[in-house]
């Protein structure tokens, strides 16, 4: 306990990290096979097309068509990883995402590149606020946002090994790697713990676990608030053990995510612990429903306070009503 | 008697004559009326509409059967106007797929027959039912033919109220950009929709320029005759490099006097005493045969 532990060092983007791993996968899997809404530049994916002409599939600009094109080629046998920014992919293409792919169970992998609000200054036409929501409602998919390079390579590879349809969404910004990585510590489903406390616990997903774990260390040093942050990297299924074990010791609970308060991580926690009888102070931090303001994705997270200062005065607030 | 010419594909050393095929068209429209007045509902011009079609293609064209329904080389027929399930329901139970009886339980609580295809019931290949949902699957699938060289044909029946859905349109510029001749879709060209006659809802015409002009490679055919049909499947891929379109002209209500080209049969069902009609109907048809 109290261990406080600096993450160990900038790594590369997570997009970088997926398609490098697609890549190396390829190598022996014929299957594999990327589709692209002319998003080959935007999803990194320049050297695995050319190392592999045969394994992508580019359909223009057109998303709808992206997600059917890959349902069929799942529905032949093929590992499909669907790639195109986020924002089209889960609104353009929702209704192929529920009925072709979850409904009719093709294991089409869905890559949302330049989630949350990685192009932040591009717009809400350019923001996906909304993945979390719109996707947990469609039963039959799984939906992850890993934190670093770790959890997005291990999600790649678990990805393309089952057969069932996954949406996987990552940011641009190179992403720090939050602690060694151990064989075995990645499954669908189950949280991971960054760092334990006794005070606190901040459940954050995706590129929000970073400055979660900054706020958690600086809570340590300067407020002497030993704070556990989880990695919950998977937000359907939720890990509701994990969940349990954090709320059963009756600290407070803040959630962090890039993606609006409504319908994602936060408001998932909230519905379980509610009906599960636990009462911890509970904060949902996220983007509030508003018209959403413009920058880059650092400084929408300062405006926002989904960064280092903001979530330790949004932990110091929420302990002062205990 | 005249018999089609059995060309070695698609048909696994199976062939009919044409008479053969003639009554199972009466046939599979008495069922078809049976189960939905059993049911009390379903789209019943439609499915009256494009069931020759579905005769043919099961029955000369594809190269699926029970048997061989999970092999990787099997054709793909894949329906895009998922809510005329009712016509592929009776031709999968005509093949064997699952039995007759299993008809009798469509639309009920809990049943895996429902208003539109699932894959819950054996025999088909994608959920359907939102429209403009087929050819995208079929673009797909039969690109995945492509990589693996493999011979299998991907099918896809569409509706002509449908194709204002602009993921089709979508989809038709992929099939030709990656020259998909192993793919062909058929529009059911009855030329109503629910509110009323496709051209006058959001004309599509000239369907066969608009695919044409797309890469399509496009034939016209009348979807109740069943040489027409056979022949005009028999003639895949219409042109090499390039997907196939079939424009089938049919009638909605198809071989229900007061049903063809009536609106309100779109998914009217019959009463008992039109039931009764329309079965003396087909069953004289089916005697002068």
């Amino acid at each position: 306990m109290g261990l406080i532990i600096e993450a160990i060092g900038t790594d590369k983007a997570n997009l970088e990290v997926f398609a490098g791993t697609l890549q190396e996968l390829a190598l022996n899997d014929r299957d594999i096979i990327a589709v692209t809404s002319d998003s080959r530049g935007s999803g990194k994916l320049a050297p695995y097309g050319q190392q592999f002409p045969q394994q992508i599939v580019e359909v223009g600009i057109a998303e709808q068509n992206l997600v059917g094109v890959a349902a069929g080629l799942a529905s032949a046998g093929k590992k499909v990883f669907a790639v195109s920014p986020a924002c089209f992919l889960t609104a353009r293409a929702l209704e192929q995402i529920k009925n072709d792919v979850a409904y009719s169970d093709n294991p089409v992998k869905l890559i949302g590149i330049s989630a949350g609000v990685s192009y932040g200054a591009l717009g809400s036409t350019h923001h996906s606020l909304h993945d979390f929501a719109a996707l947990r409602a469609i039963n039959n998919i799984i939906i992850v946002a890993p934190a670093d390079n770790f959890e997005t390579e291990q999600a790649i590879r678990l990805a393309a090994e089952i057969h069932h349809p996954v949406y996987l969404r990552f940011g641009k910004k190179p992403m720090p790697l939050l602690k060694p990585a151990e064989d075995g510590d990645f499954q669908f489903g189950k949280g991971r713990i960054i760092k334990n406390g006794d005070a606190l616990t901040i459940i954050a997903t995706g590129e929000t676990v970073y400055p979660s774990l900054q706020a958690a260390i600086m809570l340590e040093k300067e407020h002497n608030l030993s704070t556990t942050v989880v990695s919950m990297h998977t937000i359907k299924p939720l890990d509701y053990e994990l969940l349990s074990a954090v709320a059963s010791t009756g600290a407070p609970v803040i959630t962090v995510e890039e993606h609006s308060v409504y319908g994602g991580l936060g408001e998932a926690c909230a519905s379980f612990l509610m009906q599960n009888g636990y009462s911890n102070p509970f904060k949902i931090m996220g983007i509030p429903d508003e018209y959403t303001i413009t920058g880059s994705q650092a400084e929408i997270f300062n405006h926002y306070g989904i960064s280092k200062t903001g979530i330790v005065a949004t932990a110091l607030k929420l302990l002062k009503r205990q | 008697m005249y018999r089609l010419p059995f060309r070695g594909w698609g048909c696994g050393g199976f062939s009919m004559t044409e008479k053969e095929l003639a009554q199972k068209s009466v046939a599979y429209r008495k069922s078809i009326l049976k189960y939905i007045v059993g049911a009390q509902a379903g789209h019943t011009g439609g499915s009256l509409s494009c069931i020759d079609i579905l005769n043919v293609l099961y029955n000369c064209v594809l190269n699926v059967d029970p048997g061989n329904f999970t092999s990787p080389d099997r054709d793909r027929y894949i329906q895009s106007k998922g809510h005329c399930v009712e016509a592929l329901f009776v031709v999968l139970a005509d093949k064997g797929f699952f039995p007759y009886s299993d008809l009798e339980t469509m639309c009920r609580y809990k049943s895996h027959y429902i208003g539109h295809p699932t894959r819950k019931v054996k025999g088909i290949e994608q959920n359907t039912g939102a429209l403009g949902h087929g050819l995208p699957i079929s673009v797909g699938t039969a690109l995945a033919a492509k990589m693996d060289a493999k011979k299998y044909r991907v099918f896809t029946l569409l509706g002509d109220g449908e194709l204002p859905e602009g993921s089709n349109w979508e989809a038709a510029l992929c099939a030709a950009h990656y020259k998909l001749d192993n793919l062909c879709a058929i529009i059911d060209y009855n030329k109503l929709q629910i509110s009323g006659r496709t051209a006058d809802v959001c004309n599509t015409d000239p369907i066969d320029r608009k695919f044409e002009s797309f890469g399509w490679e496009v034939r016209h055919v009348d979807g109740h005759n069943i040489k027409e049909l056979k022949e005009t499947f028999d003639a895949l891929p219409f042109a090499q490099g390039k997907p196939s379109l079939i424009v089938a002209h049919t009638v909605k209500g198809k071989g229900v006097s007061y049903m063809e080209n009536g609106l309100k049969w779109h998914h009217g069902v019959p009463g008992k005493e039109q039931y009764a009609f329309a079965i003396e109907e087909l069953d004289r048809v089916m005697a002068a045969l």
